[in-house]
């Protein structure tokens, strides 16, 4: 047992988070809220594999986590990268605008 | 040597390679040197091989080059046959040709495609070789099908002009319209006896039904009468005059025509047991023979009436073919080739002195002029009219002797036929010789003998029409007939002949006497009372209009087969192309442009509107994965 929480918490917790994340990214013209929300969906996964490892008392799961986080430093560094090529070629960080591949 | 026999078609080959590759680079002498050489060099190797034959008590050698065709049942090597019949063909071919090769690098000297003429020539040459040295039915045919080709791309040398184009155009297609004939009979070959080789068919060919064998006798004779110019697709020779005179010479007199008879000769198992296929035979050549006689009677280019000439002789060789008697055709296919290739080039020799002038009205007293010319047409024109001892009418004789024991009629329509060949020929040669010029001042002043490589050739032809009666003498004479016993392996079956030395004898003097008034005629007509030939269509009457417009036959053709074939075509171009094929075309390429139309409107460039796809296509996948 997870300290006395049961599973489907920590289940219906993360669902939440990575929905709340999946429709930001959808929904927000504004690139860091994009990012934010990327990171969010991350950590969601995160969170479910931790507790799914304790579960089962298998550390691998947390080794994966290990491997995401790094993984996600890493992505976070080029998005943001990009992220301040695109303000100095436009000015702007909004997405609507990046259309030159329209039709 | 017989070994080697593969040098025979491979030196011609060399020479079109030669010529084709680098023939506008060379010089005239080198070019035209090559192509003679190489026929020269085939030559000397076909006449060392024919005196090792001599020599061999064995009459038939295969040689294999390598195998050709090996798919399950269907085997077929690609080997040569050198046995009596094609040996003898080699030594015509290559020994007319290189006489042809010489005089044509006189007469085509101021032409600007010499060296395309050559290859051509040397093409042609590689390719009858290739039909008469085969061992099997599909390396004649390959044969055949090349000298069409060559006989093509030959008529239309000079292809700026559009009407020589359409005479080339018009021999091929007719000559396929044979070939399908020929090819027909090649697969019914196979389908009865499993093999296309010589030796397998002919060891064969007595088990098979007379149906069979008629079928197949029938159909290889549709295709000699597409190559050898008989009735009804005799039309394309005289319009291929159009070609220079040598290719005329070589290709419509001395070699290719023959090809049908050669095919004839070598199958002559088939026309033995088939009487049906043989009468066939016999009878169209015999009309087809009457037929052309007629029309050269009228006609007023000199090489018209040469090519008519010579679909007559090959409607006698086909009818000598049809009652059996093989060896006398060949014997006049050798002697037809010396005699009208020197007719052709001493026609060529009065062009070029004429500067290019080919209709007799404008011709006349030449035999003063262009002595050496004159003498060998004289010789030529002689030999052709069957007066002894020229060869032509050993050849000729023995071929009616043939006939006359199978079939009375069949003979007398064959005298009738020598009359009139003599006839014309003569006429031909004293308008064209005789009386008083009648051409225009400037032509009369170009007047001039041909060179020596032109003359030389003429001379040796002469020659050889003179004295090559040897090569058949009649065995009634106490003579041994050197080609019959030379070509008597390779023959079924012969009837020994039933005719008695009297019979034999009266048909000669018949044959002689009658040829003799015919001149006598001829001269009395065209040299005592000086008849010239009416200077236009509207003064002849109607039975000379009928005559010398060939009986409309080319008219009756076009209205009853081109006519309703074009109308068809048209037909099939304007519902089934234009309609159809062009719709499905166009249709697939408007159904893309509609597609592309619709995929287009996702394309947004909106970034969200990906991100939103990107989800909404992995949320469809995990459904499918996990509910179906």
């Amino acid at each position: 047992m997870l300290n006395g929480i049961s599973i489907n918490y920590y289940i219906l917790l993360s669902a939440v988070l990575f929905i709340i994340g999946a429709v930001g990214v959808m929904a927000r013209r504004n690139s860091i809220i994009i990012f934010m929300c990327i990171e969010l969906m991350l950590n969601a996964v995160n969170l479910l594999l931790v507790a799914f490892s304790t579960l089962h008392n298998d550390p691998s799961g947390q080794v994966f986590v290990f491997f995401i986080m790094a993984v996600a430093a890493a992505e976070v560094a080029v998005g943001l990268a990009i992220l301040s090529m695109i303000y100095r070629n436009i000015k702007n960080i909004d997405t609507d605008l990046l259309s030159n591949l329209k039709n | 040597m017989i070994k080697l026999i593969g040098l025979v078609p491979l030196f011609p080959l060399i020479g079109f390679l030669i010529n084709g590759f680098f023939g506008k680079k060379m010089s005239k002498s080198l070019s035209g040197g090559i192509a003679c050489v190489s026929i020269l060099a085939s030559l000397i190797v076909s006449v060392l091989a024919f005196i090792e034959l001599e020599h061999s008590a064995n009459k038939s050698h295969v040689v294999t080059l390598f195998s050709w065709i090996s798919a399950d049942t269907l085997n077929i090597p690609f080997d040569f046959l050198y046995d009596p019949l094609s040996a003898l063909f080699l030594l015509i071919i290559t020994g007319i040709g290189f006489l042809i090769h010489v005089y044509s690098v006189g007469y085509m000297h101021d032409d600007a495609g010499f060296s395309r003429f050559f290859t051509y020539l040397n093409l042609f040459v590689f390719f009858m070789l290739l039909l008469v040295m085969g061992n099997n039915y599909l390396i004649m045919f390959v044969g055949w099908e090349g000298v069409g080709l060559c006989s093509y791309l030959l008529i239309g040398f000079w292809f700026k002009n559009t009407a020589y184009n359409d005479a080339a155009r018009k021999a091929f297609i007719m000559n396929r319209i044979g070939d399908l004939g020929f090819l027909l009979g090649i697969i019914l070959i196979f389908v009865t006896y499993g093999s296309i080789s010589y030796g397998d068919v002919f060891a064969k060919a007595g088990v098979s039904s007379n149906a069979i064998v008629t079928s197949i006798a029938l159909l290889l004779f549709i295709g000699a009468m597409g190559k050898s110019a008989q009735i009804p697709l005799y039309t394309w020779l005289p319009d291929a005059m159009a070609g220079p005179t040598p290719v005329s010479a070589l290709i419509h007199a001395a070699t290719m025509v023959t090809a049908g008879i050669y095919m004839i000769v070598r199958s002559n198992v088939f026309y033995s047991i088939s009487e049906v296929a043989s009468e066939t035979v016999a009878i169209v050549g015999v009309a087809t023979a009457l037929f052309a006689a007629t029309i050269g009677l009228l006609q007023n280019d000199i090489k018209k009436i040469l090519a008519y000439s010579t679909v007559s002789q090959l409607g006698l060789m086909f009818l000598g073919l049809g009652v059996g008697a093989y060896s006398s055709s060949v014997f006049h296919v050798t002697t037809h080739a010396f005699f009208k290739a020197l007719l052709f080039l001493g026609a060529g020799s009065v062009i070029h002195a004429m500067g290019g002038e080919q209709d007799v009205r404008k011709m006349g007293g030449l035999k003063g002029k262009i002595k050496i010319t004159y003498i060998t047409m004289l010789l030529g024109t002689i030999a052709i009219s069957g007066l002894p001892p020229f060869s032509g009418f050993f050849s000729k004789d023995e071929i009616l002797a043939h006939v006359y024991e199978h079939s009375k009629i069949l003979w007398f329509l064959g005298m009738v036929t020598s009359m009139l060949t003599a006839f014309y020929m003569f006429r031909m040669l004293f308008l064209t010789f005789f009386g008083t010029f009648r051409g225009t001042h400037e032509q009369e002043h170009h007047l001039h003998e041909s060179p020596k490589s032109m003359t030389i050739p003429l001379m040796v032809l002469a020659t050889l029409s003179v004295v090559g009666g040897v090569l058949g003498l009649p065995e009634f004479w106490g003579q041994t007939n050197w080609i019959g016993e030379h070509l008597s392996p390779i023959i079924l079956h012969k009837d020994p002949s039933t005719l008695s030395h009297e019979t034999e004898w009266t048909l000669m003097g018949l044959a002689v006497a009658s040829a003799a008034a015919v001149i006598y005629f001829a001269h009395s007509m065209f040299i005592t009372n000086g008849v010239l030939p009416v200077a236009g269509e509207d003064k002849m009457k109607p039975w000379q209009k009928l005559v010398y417009n060939k009986y409309y036959v080319d008219e009756l053709y076009d209205t009853v087969i081109r006519k309703p074939l074009d109308a068809v075509s048209k037909a099939f171009y304007k519902f089934f192309d234009l309609q159809i094929i062009d719709g499905i075309v166009n249709g697939v390429g408007a159904a893309v442009k509609g597609t592309g139309s619709v995929v287009r409107l996702l394309q947004t460039g909106n970034i969200g509107f990906y991100v939103v796809s990107m989800v909404v296509g992995v949320v469809l996948i995990l459904l499918f994965k996990f509910i179906l």
